[in-house]
Formats: structure tokens, C-alpha cells, sequence
């Protein structure tokens, strides 16, 4: 019994994974489409560094390039995406877990979890 | 002693041209990557900062999603073929992961060049270990604390299921903390590293640390990745045509069919090209260019 379990698991963190994937790479390319046609000639540079532009560093900013249609808004959107895909399938193995009743791993999930939260909010701060 | 020349400042490029380097550039990184078993951050950070100029925080930042990508898309092919060791992915994710937050930290305040002198030795490394020879290794006997963390396991091989024990986990984890630490630091899956972590010291099947190494590597970069978005080091104009070139390339490999001897050949073209490339950044790094 708990072994057709972890099979199931396994196929749907497959599913999570790969959706994940597609789902944000096609956004990064519509996005990228969008900013090759209006700044496809202005000239690249990345040699300073300046960090990224407020319109698409906050939350609001980002949703208002979104609703405007605004490549690196919508590039940024899909990456956004990327990065949660992998804590998606630790969020979706936790529950695959707790419907095991592995406790154990319930716990191990939750606290990866927990590291990445501490990750995304002190990023800020430290 | 060679060195490139950075074009940038030459002739700054517009941005159309620039996506199109680098698209093709990552194309072959992610190529390369996947057929040689070291990820396609090894050679997009060099090709972005000696030979387009980019700052190393943005190219850390874009390889870190490539990464992502790679890792999440090839994990999710593995997973369902049930080599992947889910609950040992899972439990070492606790220190790959706290390791990557601490390297994505430490990035912000360790000086470039020091960076990309570590990531040539890094780099050197991983190439050296990519060159060993890989034997099948089956622990038949069960380990007290990998029992109790449920982490002995079977694996489908040619002649049915295999049971396999694990052993040094307290070795293994702390191994997997400083793959973190690299892969936070450096922007690269640091699947080497986490590789020896499993095959060397924990004593794990081969088939099965490579799947579960790569099955790892999406959150570990995603635990940094955070810190570096937050940071402005993500930049989406340069990473776009970064991971789609990387995942891209990772794809091909992954359909091209390898024989064991032109793979041997392959590794060896590789080890070379890194370890140029390694020496490229170590020199920036202590000549100050980067």
C-alpha cells in the first residue's frame, strides 16, 4: 500500500515540475518577445552593476508593467514563477507526505520550507 | 599568459544582437552541461563576465535561473522512472538549502574578484571529479540512523529492483552545507560537489545520486535565488535569453544518445575547455578586471 503511494508521489511532483517549467519559460519568452520589439535597439549594458528598476523590483510595479504590457515586467513575471516551481514541489510533497502519514517527512518538508522563508524575507534585511 | 578582451568596450552592442550572443552562447552551456554531467553554470558565468563584460552579481543572478530551469526540468523526467530517492533528496535539502541562503548572503559582501578566483578553483575541481571513474557501489548493510530516517531505499535496474543501504550521513550533510554554501555563492547547481557527497562519502548508487543530486539542485538555487532577486542581482533582460538558451541546449543533451566511449572523449574536451576557462577567471580575479 505505501509503496504505490510513493509511486503516486513521484508522479506528481513529475507533473509539478514540468508545468512549473513550461508554465514560466513561455512567459519569459512572451516577455522577451515583447521587450526585443521596443528596446531590441537600445544599447546592452550589464557591465555596472545598478540593481534592477523599481517598476519591476516591488510587487505593485511589477503588476502595473504586467497590466501594461511591459517586456521586462512580463519577463520577470515568468521568472518569479521559475523560482517557485522547485519550492512547489516541496510544498506538494509535504502534503503527499502527511497523506503517507510519514510525519517524519511532513517535518523535513516544512522545515526546507522554512528556510526559504527565511531566505525570501531576510534577503531584504541582511 | 592569454586573456580575453572583453568586446563590450569596444563597441557597446545593441540589445538585440546581445540577446542573440547569448542565446546561442547559453544554447551550447546548457549543451555541453547536460552531456558532460557538470550544468550549464560553468560556462555561462565565464562567457558572461571574461568575454561579454557583464558584472558577476548579474551573471550569478542569471545562472542561477538557468539552473532552476535545468534542474526542474530534467528532475521531472527522473522522478517518475522512481530512481530519484525522494525522502534522502528531501532530508539533505535542509543543508544545501540553509548552505545556499548563507552563500547567497555572503555574496553580497565578498568582493568580486574574490568570487571569480573561487569560482575558477571550483571550477577545477568539479572537473577533475567529472573525470573519475564511476563504479556501482551497493551498501548491503543498513545503517541504525538511515533506518530511522527512512532513507534506505531500491532502485529499478536492468536485472529488477535493488535494495541499497546508506551510510556516513552526518558526512554526507555537512558535505551538502558547503554545496550549498558554492551554489548560493557562485550561482552554479554545484552537482559535482553534491554528487560526492552521495557517491563517495554516503556510499549511494551512482544512478541514483546523479538523479537525486540534480533533483536537489532546483531548490537549493531557488533558496538563493530569492536573496538575489530581492537584491536586484536578477536581472530580466539578461536572463531571458540566458535560461531559455541553457534549458534549450540541456534539452538536446538530454536526446542525444551518448555512447560510453565518446562520452569518456567528451569529458576529457570538456575538462580542458573548463580548466581554461577556470584559469581565465582566476587571473581577472587577481589582476582585478573583474
Amino acid at each position: 500500500m505505501k509503496k504505490i503511494k510513493d509511486t503516486d508521489l513521484q508522479l506528481l511532483l513529475g507533473h509539478v515540475l514540468r508545468a512549473g517549467t513550461v508554465v514560466s519559460i513561455t512567459i519569459v519568452f512572451l516577455g522577451g518577445v515583447i521587450y526585443m520589439h521596443r528596446h531590441g535597439h537600445t544599447p546592452a549594458d550589464y557591465k555596472t552593476f545598478r540593481g534592477t528598476p523599481a517598476s519591476i523590483h516591488e510587487a505593485y510595479g511589477l503588476f502595473l508593467g504586467i497590466m501594461s504590457l511591459r517586456g521586462q515586467a512580463i519577463i520577470q513575471t515568468g521568472i518569479i514563477l521559475l523560482i517557485a516551481t522547485p519550492v512547489l514541489r516541496v510544498i506538494f510533497s509535504a502534503v503527499g507526505f502527511a497523506l503517507e502519514k510519514d510525519y517524519l517527512y511532513v517535518g523535513i518538508s516544512l522545515l526546507v520550507l522554512l528556510i526559504i522563508a527565511i531566505s525570501a524575507l531576510g534577503g531584504h534585511a541582511v | 599568459m592569454l586573456y580575453f578582451r572583453p568586446i563590450v568596450v569596444i563597441a557597446p552592442m545593441s540589445v538585440i544582437v546581445f540577446t542573440v550572443i547569448l542565446l546561442i552562447g547559453s544554447y551550447f552551456a546548457g549543451l555541453l552541461g547536460s552531456l558532460t554531467g557538470l550544468g550549464g553554470g560553468v560556462v555561462i558565468i565565464p562567457l558572461l563576465t571574461l568575454l561579454l563584460n557583464v558584472d558577476i552579481h548579474y551573471a550569478v543572478g542569471a545562472s542561477l535561473v538557468s539552473v532552476i530551469a535545468t534542474s526542474s526540468g530534467s528532475a521531472a523526467a527522473y522522478v517518475r522512472e522512481g530512481i530519484t530517492n525522494m525522502r534522502l533528496g528531501m532530508f539533505l535539502e535542509i543543508a544545501t538549502t540553509a548552505g545556499a541562503m548563507c552563500g547567497a548572503v555572503l555574496a553580497i559582501y565578498i568582493p568580486t574578484h574574490y568570487i571569480a578566483i573561487l569560482f575558477g578553483v571550483i571550477l577545477i575541481c568539479s572537473a577533475l571529479l567529472s573525470l573519475r571513474n564511476k563504479k556501482e557501489i551497493i551498501v548491503a548493510q543498513k545503517n541504525k540512523l538511515a533506518k530511522k530516517l527512512r532513507l534506505n531505499d531500491s532502485y529499478p535496474t536492468q536485472t529488477g529492483m535493488v535494495d541499497y543501504g546508506i551510510s556516513n550521513i552526518g558526512g554526507g550533510f555537512f558535505m551538502m552545507l558547503f554545496a550549498g554554501i558554492i551554489s548560493g555563492l557562485l550561482g552554479i547547481g554545484s552537482g559535482a560537489l553534491k554528487v560526492v557527497a552521495m557517491d563517495t562519502i554516503m556510499r549511494i548508487p551512482f544512478k541514483v545520486s546523479t538523479t537525486t543530486s540534480n533533483f536537489m539542485i532546483g531548490v537549493t538555487a531557488s533558496a538563493s535565488a530569492v536573496v538575489y532577486l530581492q537584491r536586484g542581482y536578477i536581472n530580466p533582460g539578461l536572463s531571458m535569453p540566458v535560461v531559455i538558451g541553457v534549458l534549450l541546449g540541456a534539452l538536446t543533451g538530454s536526446k542525444i544518445l551518448v555512447n560510453t566511449s565518446s562520452s569518456r572523449w567528451l569529458r576529457w574536451v570538456f575538462a580542458v575547455v573548463v580548466t581554461f576557462l577556470a584559469g581565465q577567471m582566476i587571473y581577472n580575479g587577481i589582476t582585478g578586471k573583474i
